[in-house]
C-alpha cells in the first residue's frame, strides 16, 4: 500500500461512526442492547484502525496529505470544500479520540445497561449510542477538517451532542428540570464562544481571502509582520471560541453543570475530547499565534488563572464528579497556558496524557457511583434523598471495589504528576517551558499543581479510605468486567502515556515537527521535576493530615472549614461566579426581556401600535366604508335603480288593462303605423 | 276589379270594427272570420285580374288555417265559458297590470 492509498481511506474515519449511528438509529430497538453496544463499539474500533493506518501512512510520508471529498461552497472568492487534512497533528488527535473513545464506548455498554435501569427507562439505551456515534463523527470532522468552516461544522456538531447528552435524562435532576437546564447552560455559554469563532472566521476571510488552513498559514508566513494586526485579532477571537469550548475564564461555568450527563459522557466529551478541541484549534493556528502580538499573553494569563481558580474550587467540592470537572477545567487551563507561552507540543502532550488519566478517573468515578447505587438498592432503597455522587456518603470503598480503587489511584497519581506516570512528564514539560518564558505563569501553575495534588488526595481518602459513611457504601459492590476492562487499559495508558514524549527521545516533538514548524525541543529541567514532585507529595501529605489521620464521619463538617474560614466559604460557593453571572447577565437579561415584553411589546406594540394606530385606523376606515361609501353611495345607487325600475314598471302596468279590445286596437294601430311607414318610406 | 277590392275592404273594416267593439266572444270570433274572408276575397280578385293561380292556392291555405283556428278558438271559448259561465270577453281581464 502506498501512502496515498492509505490517506485516501481517511473519510472512513467519519463514515464508520456515521454508519454505526444510522444502524443504531434504524434498528437499535430490534437488535437489543448487546447488538447496539457491539455496533457502536465496532464502528469506533474501525475508525481507530483507520487512524492507525493514517499513522502508518505518515511514517512513509511525514508531510501528510489533504483528502478531497467534495465541493461545498463556491461563492465568488469564497471556496470551501469537504476535505480532510491528515498531518501529524491531526493524527495525534485522531488516535487519541478514536482510541480513548473506543474504550469509553466499551465501558458505556456496561455502564448504560445499569444506568437506564436505575433511571427507569431502558428504551433509551440505543439513543445514547446514537448520540455517541454522532459525537464521534463530529469530533473526527473537527479534528480533520482542513478549513475553518469544516472545523466549525464539527465544532458545532460536538456542541450539539454535548447538549443532547448532558440533558440525556432531561426529566431528571433538580425539580425535574435540572438536567435540562444544565444542557441549556452548556449550549448557551458555548454559543458565546462560537460567536468568537465566527468573528475570527470573518476576519480571516476578510484579510486572507480564504478559509483553508494551509492557504491562510502560507499567506501569513509570506506576509510576516504585515499580518501581525490581523493575526492578533483572529487569534483573540479564536481564543474566545476556545475559552467557550475548553471552559476557560470567563466561560467555564457550563462544565461543572455538564456533569448532569451520564458518566461516560463526562469522560468522553467533558474530559477527554470535546473540551480539548479549543486547545487543538489554537495549536492548529500556531502560525498565527507566532505572528500575533498581544493574544499569546492574554491566553497564557487566562489559562494560568483558570488553572488556579478551578483548582481552588475543586478543593471544596463534595460531588465526586464535580471535583473531577473542576480538575478538568484546571488542567485545560494548564494546556491553554502552554499554548499561550508557545509550548505547543507540551500542550498537545498534556492534552493526550490528560485524556488518558482523566477519562480513567471519570470512568472509575462512574464505576464508584454505580457501585454505591447498587449498594443503596440492596441496603437502603427507601432513602429517596440519597445522593450516590456525594463523597460524604462514601468511604471505605477500597476493600469493596478493589479493581476500581487501584485504577482510580493510578489515574489520580497520574493527574497529580507522580513519576513516572503520564501526568508527571506532560505537566512538567509545561512547567519547564513556563519557567523559561514567564515566571509569573510558572508560579501560578505550580500553585495549581499543589492544589491538584491536595484535592485528588482528599478525594481518594474520602472515597476509598476510612469506614463507610452510609449503608449504601457499606453494601457497594464491584462493577462488571465489561466496565473494569477498559479501565485497566486506560490505567496502563495513564502509566505509560508519558513515553509518547518522554525526555531525551521526545517522539511526539519530532512527530509534530512535520506539522508545526519551528517548534523547539522542550527542556527537561530536573530541578523543577524534583521540586514539583516533592511539592505534590507534601500536598498529599497535608491532605492525609486533614482527612485521613482522623476519621471523617457522616455529618461532620469538612475539616478545612474551620481552618480556612472565609476562604473556605468562598471556594465552597465557587467564588460566587455563578451568582455573579446571574446578577450581571441573567438578571439583566431577564429584566431586559421583561422590559421588552411589557413595555415594548405589550404597551408599545400591542396597546399603542396595534390597538391604537392599526386597529383604530382600520375601524375608522371600515366605518367610513360601511357608512359613507357602502350605505351612501352603493346602497343608494342600487336603491335608486330599484325604485326607478318599480316606477317605470308601475307606469307600464297601467297599459295592461286586461281587456282584449285594447290589445287588439294596439295591434291595429301598430299595424297601421308599420304599413304606413313601409308605404310612405 | 275595383269593386271587388272595395267589397273586400268594406268586409275587412266591418270585421275589424266587430273585433274592437263587440264584447261577445262568439261575435268577435265571427268578425275575425269576416276579416279572413275579406282577405280571401282580395286574393281571389287579384288572382283573377292577374290571371295567376298563386292567389287561389293561397286562399286554400287560409281556409285550412282558419279551420284550425276555429277548432282552437271554439275550444278556448268553451273553456272560458266553463270557468266563468259567461262569454263576455271583458270579464277575462286577469292580466290587468
Amino acid at each position: 500500500m502506498t501512502a496515498e492509498a492509505l490517506f485516501s481511506l481517511a473519510p472512513l474515519l467519519i463514515i464508520f461512526p456515521l454508519v454505526g449511528l444510522l444502524i443504531n438509529l434504524a434498528v437499535g430497538r430490534r437488535i437489543g442492547e448487546r447488538g447496539v453496544g457491539i455496533v457502536a463499539s465496532v464502528a469506533v474500533g474501525l475508525a481507530f484502525v483507520v487512524a492507525v493506518l493514517q499513522l502508518v501512512a505518515l511514517g512513509m510520508e511525514p508531510e501528510g496529505s489533504t483528502v478531497h471529498i467534495a465541493e461545498w461552497i463556491v461563492i465568488g472568492q469564497l471556496e470551501v470544500e469537504w476535505a480532510l487534512k491528515i498531518d501529524t497533528l491531526s493524527v495525534t488527535l485522531l488516535l487519541m479520540v478514536t482510541g480513548v473513545g473506543g474504550l469509553i464506548h466499551i465501558y458505556a455498554t456496561g455502564y448504560m445497561h445499569d444506568d437506564v435501569r436505575f433511571q427507569g427507562d431502558p428504551s433509551r439505551y440505543p439513543r445514547f449510542f446514537v448520540y455517541f456515534g454522532l459525537f464521534m463523527a463530529a469530533m473526527l470532522l473537527l479534528v480533520t477538517g482542513n478549513s475553518y468552516l469544516t472545523m466549525f461544522v464539527g465544532w458545532e456538531g460536538v456542541g450539539l451532542c454535548s447538549y443532547l447528552l448532558i440533558s440525556f435524562w432531561y426529566e431528571k435532576g433538580k425539580d425535574g428540570i435540572g438536567n435540562a437546564l444544565a444542557g441549556k447552560k452548556a449550549f448557551v455559554v458555548n454559543r458565546i464562544g462560537d460567536f468568537g469563532f465566527i468573528i475570527a472566521m470573518l476576519i480571516t476571510f476578510w484579510f486572507f481571502g480564504t478559509l483553508t488552513f494551509e492557504e491562510v498559514f502560507h499567506e501569513a508566513v509570506f506576509l510576516g509582520p504585515a499580518a501581525a494586526t490581523a493575526a492578533t485579532a483572529i487569534t483573540f477571537f479564536l481564543f474566545v471560541g476556545a475559552a467557550g469550548k475548553s471552559a476557560q475564564i470567563p466561560l467555564f461555568v457550563w462544565l461543572p453543570d455538564a456533569m448532569a450527563g451520564p458518566t461516560p459522557v463526562s469522560a468522553l466529551i467533558h474530559a477527554a475530547t470535546m473540551v480539548t478541541a479549543g486547545i487543538y484549534m489554537l495549536v492548529r493556528n500556531a502560525v498565527l499565534l507566532e505572528l500575533a502580538t498581544l493574544t499569546p499573553d492574554i491566553i497564557a494569563i487566562v489559562g494560568a488563572a483558570t488553572a488556579l481558580f478551578a483548582a481552588t474550587i475543586a478543593v471544596a467540592r463534595f460531588d465526586i464528579k464535580r471535583v473531577l470537572a473542576y480538575s478538568t477545567i484546571s488542567q485545560l487551563g494548564f494546556m491553554i497556558a502552554a499554548v499561550g507561552i508557545g509550548a505547543y507540543v507540551a500542550a498537545i502532550f498534556h492534552l493526550v496524557a490528560h485524556a488518558f488519566f482523566k477519562a480513567l478517573l471519570f470512568l472509575s468515578a462512574g464505576s464508584v457511583i454505580q457501585g454505591v447505587e447498587h449498594g443503596q438498592h440492596h441496603a437502603d432503597s427507601h432513602n429517596d434523598n440519597f445522593n450516590p455522587n456525594d463523597m460524604r456518603n462514601m468511604g471505605g470503598l477500597r476493600t469493596r471495589m478493589k479493581a476500581t480503587f487501584w485504577v482510580y489511584l493510578v489515574g489520580a497519581l497520574a493527574l497529580v504528576g507522580i513519576p513516572p506516570l503520564a501526568g508527571f512528564f506532560s505537566k512538567d514539560e509545561i512547567l519547564a517551558d513556563a519557567s523559561l518564558v514567564s515566571p509569573a505563569v510558572y508560579w501560578v501553575l505550580v500553585l495549581s499543581a499543589f492544589l491538584t495534588a491536595f484535592y485528588m488526595a482528599r478525594q481518594i481518602i474520602m472515597v476509598f479510605f476510612g469506614k463507610p459513611r452510609s449503608k449504601a457504601a457499606e453494601a457497594a459492590k464491584e462493577s462488571p468486567s465489561i466496565m473494569v476492562a477498559p479501565l485497566v487499559v486506560l490505567a496502563i495508558l495513564a502509566v505509560g502515556g508519558g513515553l509518547i514524549n518522554g525526555p531525551g527521545l521526545l517522539p511526539l516533538t519530532h512527530f509534530l515537527e512535520d506539522t508545526l514548524e519551528g517548534i523547539h525541543e522542550p527542556e527537561f529541567i530536573a530541578a523543577i521535576a524534583i521540586f514539583t514532585t516533592v511539592l505534590a507529595l507534601i500536598s498529599m501529605g497535608l491532605a492525609w493530615l486533614a482527612y485521613g489521620r482522623r476519621q471523617f464521619r457522616a455529618g461532620d463538617q469538612d475539616p478545612l472549614q474551620s481552618k480556612l474560614g472565609p476562604v473556605w466559604t468562598a471556594i465552597s460557593a465557587r467564588w460566587w461566579v455563578d451568582e455573579f453571572y446571574d446578577w450581571l447577565i441573567v438578571r439583566r437579561y431577564i429584566a431586559l426581556s421583561r422590559w421588552l415584553a411589557e413595555s415594548v411589546d405589550d404597551r408599545f406594540l400591542h396597546d399603542w401600535v396595534h390597538d391604537t394606530v392599526i386597529a383604530q385606523t382600520f375601524v375608522r376606515g371600515t366605518n367610513w366604508l360601511a357608512r359613507a361609501f357602502d350605505l351612501g353611495i352603493i346602497d343608494r345607487g342600487f336603491d335608486g335603480l330599484g325604485a326607478l325600475t318599480r316606477r317605470g314598471a308601475g307606469g307600464l302596468a297601467t297599459l295592461q288593462t286586461g281587456y282584449v279590445r285594447n290589445y287588439a286596437i294596439a295591434v291595429f294601430i301598430g299595424l297601421v303605423l308599420v304599413v304606413s311607414y313601409l308605404l310612405l318610406r | 276589379m275595383t269593386h271587388i277590392l272595395v267589397l273586400s275592404g268594406a268586409l275587412f273594416t266591418l270585421g275589424a270594427l266587430g273585433v274592437l267593439i263587440r264584447r261577445n266572444a262568439i261575435v268577435m270570433f265571427m268578425s275575425v272570420e269576416l276579416m279572413l274572408n275579406a282577405a280571401n276575397l282580395a286574393f281571389v280578385g287579384f288572382a283573377r285580374s292577374r290571371e295567376a293561380l298563386g292567389g287561389q292556392v293561397f286562399v286554400f291555405f287560409v281556409i285550412a288555417v282558419a279551420a284550425a283556428e276555429v277548432a282552437v278558438g271554439l275550444a278556448l271559448i268553451v273553456s272560458i265559458y266553463r270557468s266563468r259561465s259567461s262569454i263576455d270577453i271583458d270579464m277575462v281581464s286577469d292580466l290587468k297590470g
